[in-house]
This record gives structure tokens, sequence and C-alpha cells, in this order.
């Protein structure tokens, strides 16, 4: 039986609903020995800023039960050398490519939009609202519902691509957040982004991580990943990216099933590195032992009641 | 090249104090390993411990396609890897990073061990022995019993011991009697591995005797091939230093590169 595996986000036609969470492959290249990129939906590759990013002091990350503590702090050499360097770099990999941005301000997140805008090699936008690593913008705008409109109308302004959402969970009620985008513009949300944690170095008496706290993430996070993405589902109408402790494809059937309309394999990445493609390959597998022809119409459908048929 | 392998384990036995020594049937990664280069881990097959571990390649048997890792048992993740018995597999990542890369105009070189330190260099004497270089190796241990992780008597090099409780060699740090024998061996390169704090003290006295040479750094690892940018180490000069990874950019840099914390 052939299964149609094909998702549209935003108007992005994607192969099919997996993609790579921004940060856990660099921009890909490390990971094409062991994964084929042109085998996922899409490339989405870690944020870049206005300007070159050191990033924190180290250790950067710790391990937790089931997940890991990072607290990389968006090291990245900046916007220019993406364009320069890095995009046309890309384009080998015949996989469309979802480019993370972050500013500090309003006004920087306008301008890096305004920078890419038309730039060959880019698929669509995912706005990062939600980096707990750094001390200014980042978070700021993902935990109040009127600065996420604003950053969001901002780079809509500047740019013809598809806006992608990135969400944080650490909020009192993500649908607040999500609606503001949706008002604001956005063509789809990514979510979640990592938790706030921190480590104890109980033998040193301090912080394990340099930056005192990080991002959790990993398998750890993975029911309130999914918890959120239902939420979501159920306030506004928009495609979904799912994420949060992607090991597996029947991990990825939980979000699909929540009301993802594509996933995102993140920290499995670190573990094994041909992850994204194994998930892929999984969630295909399963249409066809399912006798499923379209995985469109697994979105949601958890959501149906019981007995109930499919919208 | 590096992959994702499942190795089969030809035998694993305990040595020195809390260490073991796990000999792995890996063909690609004996071929492909350069020393200083390093297998990415996985200790356990669940979700937790998630990460994998790193650790160096201790040996190398081209002919025979075998692969030595030494380590010592600190946490879960190396406790889970003792647990693992002759003939399971172990699911392992590499040859991972950059090694050591010794100028081949360079020919008495010293190897400068501080405790599983020495686990990189036993295959780097190998490579220069048969590059028909003079080699000393420092080993620097707690005990006696731990300086027996690692055996080096198969080797033509000189092999010089200190222990921190001086129950055999050199009371004291490996750093202090390799300052004592420098004069006299007049060494032109250097390799060192080691903590921290070792390689710090070793990389000014280094300077000092204006002596080259290359140090293995240790950081918290992500991914191992450079993707997550976890495992930073500072490069460069002092006032003028860059992030690099230790994973992909190392593990090994030159000694005079590294800015200490
Ligand atoms: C390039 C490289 C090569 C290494 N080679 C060797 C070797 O040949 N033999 C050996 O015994 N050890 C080596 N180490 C150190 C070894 O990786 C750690 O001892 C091991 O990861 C500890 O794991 P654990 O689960 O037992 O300890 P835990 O303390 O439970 O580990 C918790 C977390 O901290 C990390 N961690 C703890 N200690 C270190 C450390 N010193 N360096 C990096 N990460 C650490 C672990 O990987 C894990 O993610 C090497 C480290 C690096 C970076
Ligand atoms: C090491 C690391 C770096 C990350 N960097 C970024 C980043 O630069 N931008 C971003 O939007 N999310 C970043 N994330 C978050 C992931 O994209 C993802 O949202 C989160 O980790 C949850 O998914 P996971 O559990 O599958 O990793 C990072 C996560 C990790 C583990």
């Amino acid at each position: 039986m052939s299964v149609a595996t094909a998702v549209e986000i935003a108007g992005l036609k994607l192969k099919n609903p997996v993609m790579t969470a921004s940060g856990t492959v660099g921009f890909g290249e490390e990971y094409a020995p062991y994964l084929d990129l042109s085998k996922l939906g899409a490339l989405v590759i870690k944020t870049v800023t206005l300007r070159p990013r050191a990033g924190n002091p180290p250790p950067r990350i710790a391990e937790t039960p089931a997940g890991v503590l990072n607290a990389v702090g968006l090291q990245n050499p900046g916007v220019e050398v993406l364009v320069r360097d890095v995009l046309p770099r890309l384009a080998r990999f015949e996989v469309p490519v979802i480019v993370s941005i972050a500013g500090e301000t309003v006004d920087e997140y306008a301008r890096l939009a305004a920078r890419l805008e038309g730039v060959p090699g880019i698929a669509a936008l995912e706005v990062n609202i939600s980096c707990p690593n750094v001390k200014a913008g980042g978070i700021a705008f993902g935990t109040h519902p009127d600065m996420a409109a604003e950053v969001v109308a901002a780079v809509k302004r500047h740019t013809g691509f598809p806006v992608i959402v990135k969400l944080s969970p650490n909020v009192t009620d993500i649908r607040t957040i999500a609606l503001a985008a949706a008002g604001a513009g956005a063509g789809a949300l990514s979510l979640i982004n990592t938790l706030s944690g921190m480590v104890i170095d109980v033998e040193r008496r301090r912080p394990l991580l340099g930056n005192v706290s990080g991002g959790l993430s990993g398998p750890a996070i993975r029911p309130v990943a999914v918890r959120a993405v239902w939420q979501v589902y159920q306030a506004v109408n928009l495609p979904l990216i799912g994420m949060g402790g992607i090991m597996t494809a029947r991990d990825a059937l939980e979000f699909i099933m929540a009301g993802a309309r594509a996933v995102a394999v993140g920290t499995a990445n670190l573990v094994n590195p041909g992850a994204a493609g194994e998930v892929a390959a999984g969630l295909a597998r399963y249409l066809e032992e399912q006798g499923i022809a379209d995985i469109n119409e697994l979105v949601g459908v958890a959501h149906r009641a019981e007995g109930g048929t499919a919208d | 090249m590096s992959h994702v392998l499942n190795c089969k384990i030809i035998s694993h036995r305990r040595v020195g104090a809390d260490c073991r020594r796990l000999v792995l049937a890996a063909p690609q990664v004996a071929q492909a390993a350069r020393p200083g280069q390093f297998l990415h881990v996985r200790c356990g097959g669940t979700a937790d411990p998630l990460l994998r571990r790193p650790l160096s390649i201790h040996d190398v048997d081209q002919e025979q396609g075998l692969v030595t890792l030494l380590y010592r048992v600190v946490g879960r993740g190396t406790a889970l890897l003792a647990a693992r018995r002759s003939g399971e597999r172990v699911n392992v990542l590499g040859p991972l990073g950059r090694g050591f890369a010794p100028p081949p105009a360079h020919r008495r070189v010293a190897l400068i061990g501080g405790g599983l330190g020495i686990a990189p260099l036993l295959f780097l004497a190998r490579e220069l022995v048969k590059e028909e270089r003079e080699v000393w190796v420092f080993h620097g241990a707690r005990t006696a019993v731990e300086l027996g992780c690692a055996d080096f008597s198969v080797l033509p090099v000189q092999l010089l011991v200190a222990t921190d409780d001086g129950s055999a060699g050199h009371a004291g740090s490996v750093v202090g009697l390799f300052r004592e024998s420098a004069a006299k061996m007049r060494p032109d390169w250097v390799a060192a591995a080691g903590p921290h704090g070792m390689l710090r003290v070793l990389t000014s006295e280094m300077r000092r005797l204006d002596l080259p040479g290359e140090v293995s750094l240790e950081e918290r690892m992500g991914c191992g091939i450079g993707g997550c940018v976890c495992c930073s180490c500072r490069i460069g000069a002092p006032g003028n230093w860059q992030y690099r990874r230790v994973c992909a950019d190392g593990p090994v840099f030159a000694a005079a590169e590294v800015v200490w914390e």
C-alpha cells in the first residue's frame, strides 16, 4: 500500500512531517554523514541573531533523569555569515531549510526578517521567542501575549516567507501566547521550546551549568509537550509543529494524534544522529501497518469523541 | 569517516583500582582511528541515562579489527557500561574528534598522562614508536594500584611514574616529575591528557620551557559531532579567545592556545 506522508504547514509543502528541532543539529552539515537530510520534511537550523553570539560559559549541558538541561546561549555566527556562507552550502542537501531567528528587541527581529527577505535557500522563518538561556530578549517575548504579538507583527511586515512562531512552555497558559501569535499573523506554531530548570553540583556545592540555569528537553518533558499541543490545538486554528522528547515514531504519533501536523526531533539527535530519519521511516511504516492512506487523517484524532466519525 | 556501530565485546576486564579495559570488535574504527580520537559510547540501552559518554581510544589492533577503551567507573553511565559482558554488543559512535598531530620534525616526545588521561597515550605511543621517535611516558595516578590500569611494557618507551601517595615512583604530581626530568631528557614536543588542574600547571610549565605540544581536553558533551555546541572550551589568547567545540574542533588542542578559566 502506498501511503501519503506529505503535510502542508503555512503554505509550505513538506514530503513528510518530520523536522529537526532548532539548535540540536547545528546547521545540519555535521549530521549529513549519519542522516539523509533529503528524507526529512524540513531542516530547522540553529537560531541566528543579528550579530555573532559567543554563547554561555561551560558547562553548557547537564544530564537529568531521561533528559538534558542545556544553556548554550544561542551561540551562532550571526545572520551575515548565515546568508553568505551557510545557506549556499545547505542547497546540496535538497531539504527545505527553515531559519530560526531571535532578537533582543522587536527591532532586531524586524531587521533579521528584512535581512533574510528573498534570500535563496530559505523555505520559512521560525521566530524563536522562547529561548530561556539568554539574558535579553528571547523568552521575554514568549511570555507576554502583547510582546509576542508585537514581534510576530514586526516580522510579518518584513518577510514574505511563511512565519512559524516557536512557543515557550514557561507560561501560565500557553494558549494565550498562541492566540496572540495567531492574531498577529503567524502561519504556524512550533511547540515546545525547553522548560526552564537547574541542577546543583553537590560535590562543588554550586550550580552545575555555567549559566546557572538552563532549558530542559528530552523524554522527560514529552508529557508536558503533548499536553501543550493538545491545548493549543483546541484553542487556535493553525498548523502545529509538535516537539519535546520525541525519540521514536511512536512518540511522534502522540503529538500528531494530539493535534500536531508536523513534529520536530531534538534531543534524540544528540543520542542517535540518525534519529530524525528513523522517525520519518517509522511513521510511514505505521501508516502501512494500520492501513491509513494519509497521515493527515491522524492529525488531532485523539480529540474526536470515541465512536465518533472523523470530520 | 565515523559510524554508529553495534560492537561486540571481545573482552572486558577490571584493571587498576576501579578501571575497566574494554575490547570491542570494530574493524571500521580500527582502520580509521587516529590517536587522541574518542568513541561516544551508549552505556545503557534506555532513555535514562540518556546521553552517550565520550571515551578515548586507548589502543587499536588494525589486523584483528579491535579497539580498546580504558575507563574509570565514576558515575551511572560508566557503572552501566562496566556491567556489560563479553559477547554483548555496545553501541558506539566514532571515531570522533581531532586527534594528536605531532609534527614530523619533533623526534623526542614526552607523553604525560594524569589519571585516566593516560588512556589516549598508549595508542599515541604506539604510533610514535612506529615512526621511530623517542618516547617518554609520564604516568601519574593516586596510588600504585591505579597505575596498573595501563600497560606500556609492550612498547619500547621509557616509563616514569608518579603517585600522589608515594606508593610507587615519584611521590607527588606527574607534572612535578616531568619538571625534574625535562632537563635531562630534553623533549622537543609534549602530548598530555588529564584533569584540568594538571593540564593547566603543565601548560604553564611548557610555556616556561618554550616547549610546543598538544593537550586533550574534557568537557561535558552532547552530540559528540559538533551539532549542539555544548562542549565548549576557550581557545586563542587571553583576552582574544573563542569558544571551540571539544568534540569536533578538539579534543586535542595546541597547548599554547588553551585559555584556562
Ligand atoms: C574527549 C573525552 C575523552 C575521555 N576519555 C576518557 C577515557 O578514556 N577514560 C575515562 O575514564 N574517561 C574519559 N573521559 C571522561 C568520561 O567521559 C567521563 O568520566 C564519563 O562521561 C562519566 O560518565 P558517568 O555516567 O560514569 O558519570 P556521571 O558523573 O554520572 O556523568 C554525568 C554526565 O556528566 C558527564 N561527565 C562526567 N564527567 C565528565 C568528564 N570528566 N568529562 C566529560 N564529561 C563528563 C557525563 O558524560 C554525563 O553526561 C573522557 C572525556 C572526554 C570529553
Ligand atoms: C542543545 C540544545 C540547543 C537548543 N537550541 C535551540 C535554539 O537555538 N533555538 C530554539 O528555538 N530551540 C533550541 N532548542 C530547543 C529545541 O529546539 C526543542 O524545542 C526542545 O529541545 C524540545 O525538544 P526535544 O525534547 O526533542 O529536544 C535547543 C535544545 C537543545 C537540547
